[in-house]
């Protein structure tokens, strides 16, 4: 089976590309930056969604009833669904009473998440996404990246072919702009023939029974106002209390995904529209078990910004493929080993704990302590390669004790000045593609406590 | 057991102890001197077009030469065409302009709050080529905070923020304007209140 360090190696083979990825990444990361710099409240906000997020886990059950409740006194019809399999299969029944064959889905992470696509087309219903990422990608037979720049691997030569085949656009026009307008020609007809339309869901209202669902492209709109059917599917911790939240989570979400003030559209959906079906499929798929972990609950609080995956060094220079799954990036991280702990086993392994993620989230997740937490769960539960596993017990005893701490450092350096073949061999998997430092005589300990006293 | 109760049990055994929400001091938030100023600063910057109109009698003339440049233009704030509220897809896709009023708008973000009442055809203010949001200055709150104190998102079927015209970056990050919704979005302000 593939890991994530293989298949990062394969990623990294291509030099040039792995900069220019690393880069495209910290420009969205630094457009997050300058957002969040131009509001003087930005931590008092983060404090506020996870405080929001806190209290809404803790009387969960009590808001998806309030939100069932007034969902369905809005004429909406409400699903539940334990897992994977039962959501999909909610979405064909619908589509099979309809008798439609085809329908338009804008970007839904859950529905990624399930491998709703994969099913239906097996049930011979055709899906369009309607992203203009998730298109491209969906061109080329290819999950998305990243989950909200979902063609951030691609160059535009490559979305050019790709349109080129499917659209026939030009050969060799690789004009943004020529290229998007053709995929929204391609697209409007989509949207006008479907009767049917699938959205995701960033937040549902419990006092209002509404949700609201966020893009800049229009696509989730013009899909579910022109479908006869809207289906929205979500997992169950989108649920906020009371719609005068939404202010504090859509000031967070566009400035940490992608530096914006907000979307261009934040749409409240309340009612059906005259004459129309309106299903929403809530959706656990392990979420109520990650509520029971205590270490890893908070993880539920997550609202898919993607910070970050922008943020992270070991993302940037890896690409969302080396996750192996829908979900990637430090949360990616967290949330997969809660679905399968075995397949997932390498996610938390793909991270220098440096901490940016936590530094960036919008909902104060601890990301990268969870990521550690994580390694030990797996160390145990999963079979995990017997070279990982010593080298966790090693830095666990290692971290555990000052002295030991102290010892390892100077043992470190002494060996990095002189035996440095000992580092520097092929052996050693942090010398591949990596040069290995001179290593200082003293360390910063060392040198601070002899500076202070000067 | 049914998937509901099954999710709702678990759920139940699992959740954390109870924690208390937070009180949302608006006046923590950022303030801006002058509000129009700031609206139209980040109405820019996000794609959008605005032009100041100082009373109804401007308004009308304004609405007039746009309407004058096609004959593809639904104004909602007038006479209505015949059905609006049930016309499909396939009839509105060749609407050129479209314009209607705004409820609210936010001065850090640009964004105009419409409910279903204001577009009557859920689908018009995403399918026309160009979208006119007419507002009131007095209209323009400073925050996201502001703007939910003054409106009520049940009190119709649907309602939206808009914030500038549809766009994306999906292709190596470079910004086009106009996605699936409208390449291009106006908001007239009007300094004398005009409903
Ligand atoms: S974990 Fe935090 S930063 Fe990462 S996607 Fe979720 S909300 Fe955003």
């Amino acid at each position: 089976m593939k890991d994530h360090a293989s298949l990062a190696e394969q990623f990294i083979k291509d030099e040039a590309r792995t900069d220019w990825h690393d880069e495209t990444l910290w420009f969205v990361r630094q457009k997050r930056d300058k957002a969040a710099y131009g509001l003087p409240e930005w931590e008092q906000l983060r404090t506020w969604a996870s405080e929001i997020k806190d209290h809404t886990l803790s009387a969960l059950d009590n808001y998806l009833v309030e939100f069932e409740t007034n969902a369905i006194a809005n004429g909406i019809k409400v699903h539940w669904a334990v897992d994977a399999a039962a959501h999909n299969k909610i979405v064909y029944d619908i589509m099979k009473a309809q008798g439609v064959k085809k329908l338009v889905k804008s970007k839904s992470m859950l529905t990624e998440e399930c491998h709703l696509n994969e099913y239906l087309q097996q049930q011979g219903i055709e899906v369009v996404d309607t992203d203009l990422g998730e298109r491209i990608v969906q061109f080329r037979k290819e999950p998305p990246s990243h989950i909200v720049l979902p063609a951030i691997h691609l160059k535009k030569q490559e979305v050019s072919d790709t349109f080129h085949e499917h659209l026939q656009t030009e050969k060799g026009n690789n004009d943004p702009q020529y290229l998007t307008h053709a995929a929204r020609l391609h697209l409007r007809e989509k949207f006008i023939e479907s009767s049917v339309a699938i959205t995701g869901v960033n937040f549902a209202v419990a006092e209002t029974g509404g949700f609201v669902v966020c893009t800049n492209e229009g696509n989730a709109d013009m899909g579910a106002h022109a479908a006869k059917v809207h289906i929205a599917c979500m997992g169950f911790e989108k649920i906020i209390p009371k719609a005068a939240h939404l202010s504090v989570f859509l000031r967070l979400l566009a400035r940490s995904a992608t530096g914006q003030p907000i979307t261009t559209y934040s749409s409240h959906f309340n009612k059906p529209r005259h004459g129309q079906e309106l299903h929403v499929v809530i959706v656990d798929n392990g979420r109520s078990r990650q509520l029971g972990r205590e270490d890893f609950r908070n993880s539920l609080k997550c609202i898919r910004c993607a910070a970050c995956f922008n943020t992270c060094p070991v993302y940037r220079r890896s690409g969302g493929y080396s996750y192996h799954t829908a979900v990637a990036g430090p949360i990616g991280a967290i949330l997969n080993p809660n679905l399968d702990v075995q397949a997932y086993s390498d996610l938390p392994f793909a991270s220098t704990l440096c901490g940016s993620c936590t530094n960036v989230c919008p909902v104060k997740i601890d990301i990268h302590q969870q990521l550690w937490k994580w390694r030990q769960v797996v160390t145990e539960e999963a079979k995990v390669p017997i070279s990982k596993k010593m080298g966790m017990r090693f830095m666990a005893w290692i971290l555990d004790c000052n002295v030991n701490y102290k010892a390892a450092g100077k043992i470190g350096r002494w060996v990095m000045r002189n035996l440095p073949f000992l580092v520097k061999n092929k052996l050693n998997p942090w010398y591949k593609q990596r040069e290995m430092p001179d290593a200082p005589k003293e360390s910063f300990k060392e040198w601070y406590i002899k500076n202070k006293k000067a | 057991m049914s998937g509901r109760a099954a999710i709702l049990n678990t759920i139940k055994n699992n959740k954390p102890a109870a924690t208390a929400l937070p009180f949302i001091d608006v006046s923590a938030a950022i303030q801006y001197i002058d509000l129009l100023q700031q609206y139209k600063t980040v109405l820019e910057s996000i794609g959008g077009s605005w032009q100041e109109l100082n009373n109804e009698i401007e308004l009308e003339a304004a609405i007039q030469s746009i309407t004058g440049t096609s004959t593809a233009v639904v104004n909602t704030m007038l006479s209505l065409p015949k059905d609006l509220a049930g016309v499909d897809a396939v009839a509105l896709e060749p609407t050129a302009i479209a314009i209607m009023k705004g409820l609210v708008a936010v001065a850090e973000n640009a964004a105009i709050w419409v409910t279903e009442e204001q577009m009557v055809n859920r689908l018009l203010p995403f399918i026309c080529q160009q979208l006119v949001l007419v507002i009131n200055e007095h209209d323009i709150v400073p925050t996201m905070h502001h703007a939910y104190k003054k409106i009520n998102v049940a009190a119709t079927g649907f309602g939206v923020f808009i914030a500038g015209p549809s766009k994306t970056a999906d292709i190596e990050q470079s910004l086009v304007i106009g996605a699936h919704g409208p390449i291009g979005l106006k908001v007239i302000i009007v300094k004398n209140k005009y409903v």
